[in-house]
Parts: structure tokens; sequence; C-alpha cells
């Protein structure tokens, strides 16, 4: 008989504390996938964030920094810069990245840090309880914005892997969902190459995966990962942004 | 040997030659005055001996960067005065909470805000009490001479690891900017325990987590209770003060970093005319010297603590004298010219004496 499918060997035999439909198992799955496609878990330090993706040490097997809020991509220059022969990734939410760390992920892009970033795009804060965060869509409802998002008083959401892309120190960004399973393979593709930057020193990159958090957005898992194909991705288009040396 | 022929340095400068010579690794920070000429010196030094200098975009980053830095294990460090202080207290809040070993030079500034480029110590209580969130201290280390600035530097290296907390040398802008003559002594390494904790990658085998997060039953309040152990170890074995002219002294001056200098004159001027008149310096205002001041303020019972603020330290010494001895307090909050002269301190000596 074959075996056509096995847990990845970077991620540990645990339930997840993730709701029900949430995608951060799936995006964990795809990194771990792409850790043992290069063999690099011994070799790699995650700097995990705050909210839900904070218990990445629970779930991958692998060194682990928890970092402040937001300054993940700070604490990995740090990792980085004092371990250049080690394999360093922040994981990072959309409030975290896109929010209160916008200074933090901006200039380790700009410096080109040799390091890969993976940015889980839920278009809310999720551990805090669904607030809005700088990727909530025009009119979404949130807990802080119980009217919808209102472009004229709150701006519109963030298009960071578009926005880094501009960046000369970016080596590699891209957009990708995993609501589908063409779109999963075309994620774990993507996040593949974002490691093969970093393992054949290449340069910085950024991997914005679209997720849903059907807890916070009152959904059921199945209507809300529609939701990611029927509002998210006309917003946010899938796609590579920036891929420097075609790997 | 050519590394102990003495040099005329500025007091930054000393700071960033003994990190260097104590194995400084990553240096992170960013320029405010009036400690810029640490990054400047690191910038220009530090590479050539294999290191990492970066000039971070924010105060904010810096710390973290550090923070990144000593969860691998190597000596690191970030320099700045009072507003790049504050902004740092997030990651030292952190720093604290994952037992992270680094080294934070403070230049001190006046303040609050903006305020000015010139000589305080009103920093004071934001160093020794933990400036940011969650309850920890670190250690504080407070030269008063480029020579301490130097000796200092490194000695913070070895206590921040040997406790795994971080330790801040705590000085001013006099401190910083004036040049003296210095023997740049060699760092000798003392023997340290192994950073097993640190992040290198498991290499197939334990997992290293360096983290500050405690969700489980219990599990916060053990980590304060052990700190609070390690803080209580760290003031039975490693208080450290200075004193001058105490031994028959019926007045002890109480002062620390660039005012004990003044102090130490004006006692001189005092004992010039037969008024005895001690110092009291206190070198590590984390853990501070409590048991040498109780020991001393039990046969002498004033005391005069003199600050460049409105009176920080002075709780300190208030605590530690407890009730054996009374205590006056003579400040001048920092601003351009409030630097007392050692006349205005012999004048307050008189005062109390006679």
């Amino acid at each position: 008989m074959t075996q056509l499918f096995s847990r990845p060997s970077s991620l540990k035999d645990v339930q997840t504390h993730f709701c029900p439909g949430c995608h951060h198992g799936s995006i964990h799955s795809l990194v771990a996938r792409a850790m043992d496609s290069f063999g690099i878990a011994g070799e790699t330090i995650g700097c995990a964030s705050v909210g839900c993706s904070v218990f990445l040490y629970n779930y991958f097997h692998i060194d682990v920094v928890e970092s402040p809020h937001g300054r993940a991509p700070a604490v990995a220059t740090g990792v980085k810069r004092a371990r250049p022969d080690r394999i360093v990734f922040s994981y990072q939410g959309d409030g975290d990245l896109a929010a209160i760390g916008t200074s933090e992920i901006i200039h380790a892009a700009n410096r080109g840090e040799m390091i890969t970033v993976i940015f889980v795009n839920n278009t809310t804060y999720g551990m805090t309880g669904g607030q809005m965060a700088p990727t909530t869509m025009p009119g979404q409802k949130t807990t802080t914005s119980p009217n919808g998002r209102n472009v004229v008083n709150d701006g519109k959401p963030f298009r960071m892997a578009e926005l880094l892309s501009n960046l000369d120190g970016v080596a590699y960004s891209a957009r990708i969902a995993v609501n589908s399973p063409k779109n999963i393979i075309q994620a774990k593709k993507a996040i593949k190459t974002a490691f093969q930057y970093q393992v054949e020193k290449k340069g910085f990159a950024f991997i914005e995966a679209l997720a849903a958090c059907p807890t916070n957005w009152g959904m059921n898992p199945l209507v809300a990962n529609e939701r990611v194909g029927n509002e998210m991705i006309p917003y946010f288009p899938l796609g590579v942004f920036k891929n420097n040396d075609n790997l | 040997m050519n590394s102990l022929k003495k040099k005329f340095v500025k007091g930054n400068e000393a700071v960033a030659m003994a990190a260097i010579e104590a194995g400084l690794r990553c240096y992170f920070g960013y320029p405010i005055t009036p400690q810029s000429d640490i990054p400047e010196y690191l910038s220009r030094e530090l590479p050539k001996t294999g290191g990492t200098f970066i000039q971070a975009e924010s105060e904010i980053a810096s710390i973290n960067m550090v923070l990144g830095a000593s969860a691998t294990g190597v000596r690191t460090m970030t320099s700045s005065s009072g507003p790049g202080i504050s902004l740092k207290q997030e990651g030292i809040s952190y720093m604290a909470g994952s037992e992270l070993p680094c080294v934070i030079v403070d230049i001190m500034r006046s303040g609050p805000g903006l305020g000015g480029i010139d000589a305080s110590q009103a920093d004071y209580h934001q160093a020794t009490k933990g400036g940011g969130h969650g309850g920890y201290r670190i250690i504080v280390l407070a030269p008063n001479s480029v020579q301490e600035m130097y000796d200092l530097t490194m000695l913070a290296f070895d206590l921040s690891d040997l406790y795994r907390i971080p330790a801040m040398v705590l000085a001013d802008s006099v401190l910083g900017q004036m040049k003296e003559s210095i023997t740049p002594n060699p760092y000798i390494a003392i023997p340290l325990p192994s950073k097993g904790w640190a992040v290198r990658g498991t290499g197939g085998g334990k997992q290293n987590i360096v983290k500050s997060l405690y969700l489980g039953d219990g599990e916060m309040e053990a980590f304060h209770w052990k700190m609070h152990a390690r803080y209580k170890e760290l003031a039975e074995k490693e208080s450290r003060w200075e004193e001058y002219e105490t031994s028959d002294a019926d007045l002890v001056i109480a002062a620390f970093g660039v005012t004990s200098r003044i102090a130490r004159t004006a006692v001189e001027m005092a004992r010039a005319e037969g008024i005895k008149v001690g110092l009291f310096r206190p070198i590590t205002l984390f853990p501070f010297p409590e048991k040498g001041i109780a020991s001393l303020s039990s046969r002498c019972k004033r005391w005069l603590t003199v600050e460049l603020s409105t009176g920080q330290m002075v709780d300190d010494v208030r605590l530690s004298v407890a009730r054996d001895a009374e205590v006056s307090f003579y400040g001048r909050p920092p601003g351009m010219g409030s630097l007392p002269t050692p006349e205005e301190l012999f004048n307050q000596i008189k005062k109390q004496i006679l």
C-alpha cells in the first residue's frame, strides 16, 4: 500500500487550540512541509508573535522565541544577525504586522534581512475578540466597527504583499490562500519558495496568507471558507508580486 | 601590554571599548544626545572584531533586536538616553519576563518629555523600580568616572549573564561626555553558567523556548517568587558601594554618579575645617546597598542625600536607615546650569552640622 499523506515531521502530534474552520492549522502544516522539504527544522528558529500565533512552539518541534506585539521582524533580525547560519522566520497576524508592527516589518524588509515572514491576514484581531484590523474589509462589521468599516474614517485595508514588493530589499513577496485544493497547491509552492530564498541566502521573503476566522466573523466554517474566495480574494488578489531570482 | 596603556577618552567611548573587550557580538541602537558617541564608536570598531552593528529604525526595534540576539545566547547591548529608554521599556519588560541577559546603557539627560541634554539623575526611579509593566527589577550600576564607565560596563555583562537579568549602566551626560585618563583593563572571564536555554535550533534534540507568556495554573506566580528570590540573592552577593571618611563622621552624604564627585570635594572642604563629614556612594543602585547604609546608620545618625532631581534615591536611603537616623535632602533638578558646586554642598553641610 502506498502512503499518500502523512503528518509533516516538523509538526508535533498534538491537538491545536485553533477554532473549527480556522486556517492557521493549514498554514502551519504548509510551513512545516516547507521545512521538511529542506530538512531544516533542526536549524530553524521561529519568532512567534502574540495572539493566536503565539503558540507556534506548541505545534512546531523547533526552537522558538516569543516577540512583543508587532516586533517579531526586529526580534528575527537580532536572531539572524547573531546566528546567520540558522533559518529564521516570523509568524504574525494582521494586527501584529500591519498595525502595531508596521515600522518593524517595513524596515526589516528594506534592510533585506535574510529571513522569511509568514503573515496571516484574516481581516480581524482574533485572540482579543474580533476587533477591526488594518486589513478589515470596507463595510466589514467587527466589535470596534459595529456599523462596518467606514473607509472615510478608518481608511482602506492595507495590501501588504504589494506594499512590500515595492521595497528593493524584498526578494520575494506573494499572497496565498488555503480555501481550496487548487489554492493550497499554489500556497505550498509559494511557502516553499519563501524558505528556499533563505536556504539559498538570496534575501528577504514575504508570504501573506489569507485566512478564515469563523468565530470572529460569526460564520460557520463552510461559509467562512467561502468568504475568503468571494470577498477577500477580489480585494487581496493571490499571486507573486516579487520574485527576484525566479526561484 | 599595549592594551594597558592609559587612554584619554570620553565616558561614552569607554563604555563602547569595554563592551567590545567583554565580548560584545551584537549592538543595536538609535541616535540620541548625549549618548551618540557609543553607536558611532561601535559602528566603526565592532565590525572589525566580527561583531554586528545595526542602527535600528527606532528605539523599540533596537531593544527587540537585542532580545532576539540575546535569545540565541550572544552578548548584546543597546544604549540611549531618557526619551529612548522610555521607548525601550516594553522590550526590557519582555526580556525581564523571558530571563534574558543584556546590557542597556542610559546616559541620562533631563526631562520629562524632550527636556534637555544636560546631566540629570531623574531616571533613578525608572531604572531601579522596573521601568516597564508587570513588576520586575533589572541590575543597575552607577559609575562616577570614565574608568568606572569602562569597568562597570564589563561587570554589567557578567552580572547579567550570571543572574539572567538585564543590566543597566546608569550614567549622565557629564560622565558620557567628559574625557578622563583610563586604564583599559583586559576582560577577565569569570565562571558563568552555560546558556543551555538559548534558541540555536534543536539540532533534532530538545526544543528550547524563550518566552514570557505563562497561562498555566500557578505558573505566573511561581515565576514571580522565583525572581523575587533571585533579587534577594543579588542583594546579598552583589551590593556594591564606596565609603569615604565615614568612620568618624557626624554626617554622611549619600550621592551617586557625577553628584558623588562634587560631594567628595565638599567633604574634603569640610574636613579641612575640622567638620566630620563622610560620603556613602552606592555603586549598585539595584541591588541598593541597604546593608551598607544600615550598618553605617547604626552609628551615624545624620544623613544628607544629594541628587540631580527633586529626590528619588532619597526614598531608598530613608528605607535603608529605617528609624536609626534622620535623612535630609538637597536636590538640584536637572537644567542648564543646575549642577551644584562643591561650595554649595559645603554650605548645605554647614547648615546640617552647625
